[in-house]
């Protein structure tokens, strides 16, 4: 199934009983999938007057207490980013896609990796953040989207997937697996009406100053547990590896077969792979110095996540960059041609 | 001796923060009755705005959600689809809802979405300190149009209460006052026809109400009722707007 599909029916797996978007290639395949699907399973899917509608839609039903999702693409998801900020304050578990084409302003439909510093960073006001997932194939649009919402509910914190046009479109096996839940808090906050109990309410104002610092105090300290414990990602031949490539989404794929490529001509090459781009997965950097020789993130903007494992090296190793821009896709080729120029290897023509 | 008069049951026992003689309070009242009333304290939530209603979730009974400015209707639309049998009502100034709301007023007018919607149109922007809201009349005074409201510049009031009331999904608008004991008897009837098209499910209500701001009107709040009286009332249409048959049938 499409990639995008696979999201939409991983929603539906999970109990997802409501979704609101506005449509925006390419990411419209979700909203038209659930559209067909989405009520028979006795689900709601409505389409808004705009992203900025269709996020507060979604504020309101999980506030309800009911599993809900948006989707859009850039800049859509840009417009999303007041809804968000009013989310994580009031923290209401929602899970919202955002399946990435290019920018600034309108950009092309092709994929891209360039509002990563928008979704990992807080793109509206604020210090908040998002739970960012990175699926790099169809089974994981699928299995990163079914624990999207148990990790939104578990934390009552919005999570992000972060997907990019590439991967939304491809058209690959997905075995649907039904996966038990975990073990969930009870949404003891929801409010639902209030017959037969106190009143509740959801808000995210802060009367006085003190409030405000007590309740950024308490955001930070569940902000800190999730570092903590939800740092993921994959490692690919990193072990015994003395030079490094960290990718995620489809930059991760590809990176993959470049490593193997490198692993043929005996250099001993690996991949990380983040999974969550928010935590940061710093601990897979951690002590890496004492190995690794150099390592090159591969992305589909102008640097950005490099930022973020400069600081989880902590400058103990040279980090560069390759990249591709404007929705092109670096081939494996490219990137291994790139990695011996970056670190001096010298290959023959054919190598090469 | 009997007890003819009690705070409703609809409202916490937090003492209001408006300011001395601002009509908020009167309309918190009325919601709170209705709310009473109908017994459907326990089966309602209201979504508040941003502006000086902003806080009013602490004064109702029932429970409450706290929107970002403008978007309460949207936030309505959410939890009324999740929660079909509950009512879902809003309270949002003519800040809220006829500036930066206004694509959701009108989009969930269109949609027959199953909430009730009150605005309370005190003409001005409360909270920031008294500026020029799109309900502000011709040359009037404000933090923003110092000079008076050149409408050359900044275009004519918006009478929001009509442009609903052209919106099929919109079954029951209305548009009244609490300037008066006779009119705030009006405004209570026409909140509470609001919540039974509602309960009814007949499709979008709307209440549009005109209050007063003392503070940022810059009047005591006898003159700020009688300015109500001589400048709001001619130039906004009052009344029902709107019933369909089957709202005038309840
Ligand atoms: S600023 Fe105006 S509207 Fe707000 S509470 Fe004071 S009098 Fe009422």
């Amino acid at each position: 199934m499409k990639g995008n599909e696979a999201i939409a029916e991983a929603a539906i797996r999970s109990g997802c009983g409501l979704f609101f978007g506005y449509p925006i290639t390419p990411s419209t395949e979700i909203m038209e999938y659930l559209a067909k699907k989405l009520p028979q399973a006795g689900g709601t899917i409505l389409q808004g007057e705009d992203e900025v509608a269709s996020i507060n839609m979604c504020y309101g039903a999980a506030a309800s207490g009911a599993r809900v999702m948006t989707a859009s693409s850039s800049p859509g998801f840009s417009l999303k980013q007041e809804g968000l900020s009013y989310l994580a304050a009031a923290e209401l578990p929602v899970v919202v896609v955002n399946v990435n084409r290019t920018g600034p302003g309108l950009g092309g439909l092709g994929p891209a990796q360039s509002d990563y510093f928008q979704c990992t960073k807080g793109g509206g006001h604020g210090d908040y953040r998002l739970i960012v997932l990175t699926p790099s194939k169809g089974q994981e649009l699928y299995d990163y989207t079914m624990q999207a919402f148990d990790l939104a509910d578990q934390y009552r914190n919005p999570v992000l997937i972060l997907a990019d046009g590439f991967l939304g479109q491809m058209m690959e096996p997905v075995e649907l697996k039904v996966r038990s839940r975990e073990e969930l808090p009870p949404k003891e906050w929801v409010t639902d009406g209030c017959r037969g109990r106190e009143k509740r309410k959801i808000a995210s104002y802060a009367l006085t100053n003190e409030i405000g610092e007590a309740n950024c105090l308490y955001w930070q300290t569940k902000y800190n547990q999730i570092k903590d414990r939800l740092q993921r990602w994959e490692n690919f031949y990193a072990d015994d590896a003395e030079y490094l490539l960290v990718g995620y989404g489809t930059c991760g794929r590809i990176a993959k077969s470049v490593v193997l490529t490198a692993r043929q001509q005996g250099v001993r090459l690996g991949l990380l792979r983040p999974i969550t781009v928010w935590p940061f997965p710093e601990k897979a950097f951690w002590g890496l110095h004492e190995r690794v020789k150099g390592i090159m993130t591969i992305e589909l903007n102008a640097g950005q996540m490099i930022e973020d494992v400069k600081l989880a090296v902590q400058c103990k190793t040279p980090v560069h960059f390759y990249s591709r821009q404007g929705g092109m896709l670096p081939t494996e080729r490219e990137i291994w041609q790139a990695f011996c120029r970056t670190f001096q290897l010298a290959l023959t023509e054919e190598e090469l | 001796m009997e007890k003819i008069f009690s705070r409703t049951k609809g409202l916490t026992s937090l003492p209001f923060h408006y300011c001395p003689g601002c009509t908020h309070g009167i309309i918190h009242r009325l919601i709170g009755e209705v709310l009473e009333e109908l017994d459907i304290i326990g089966d309602t939530i209201g979504v508040a705005p941003v502006g000086c209603a902003g806080f009013s979730l602490d004064f109702f009974s029932c429970d409450f959600v706290g929107a970002a400015h403008g978007r309460a209707q949207a936030v309505a639309t959410g939890m009324k689809r999740a929660l079909p049998e509950k009512l879902v009502f809003t309270y949002q100034g003519d800040g809220d809802i006829c500036a930066i709301g206004t694509s959701h007023a009108i989009h969930t007018a269109a949609r027959a979405e199953k909430i009730t919607s009150i605005m309370v149109n005190n003409a001005i922007f409360g909270m920031t300190g008294g500026q020029m809201a799109p309900t502000t009349l011709a040359g009037q005074i404000t933090a923003t149009s110092p000079y008076g409201r050149n409408c050359q510049l900044a275009g004519n009031p918006i009478d929001l209460p009509k442009i609903i009331a052209t919106l099929d999904g919109a079954v029951y608008v209305a548009a009244v006052s609490v300037d008066s004991p006779q009119q705030i008897i009006a405004a209570k009837k026409a909140i509470k026809k609001g919540f039974q098209v509602q309960q009814a499910g007949l499709g979008f209500a709307f209440i549009s109400i005109l209050s007063t701001c003392p503070t940022n009107w810059g009047l005591s709040p006898v003159e700020s009722l009688k300015w109500l009286r001589q400048n709001m009332l001619p130039l906004y249409q009052m009344g029902e707007l709107k019933a369909t048959k089957e709202v005038s049938a309840l």
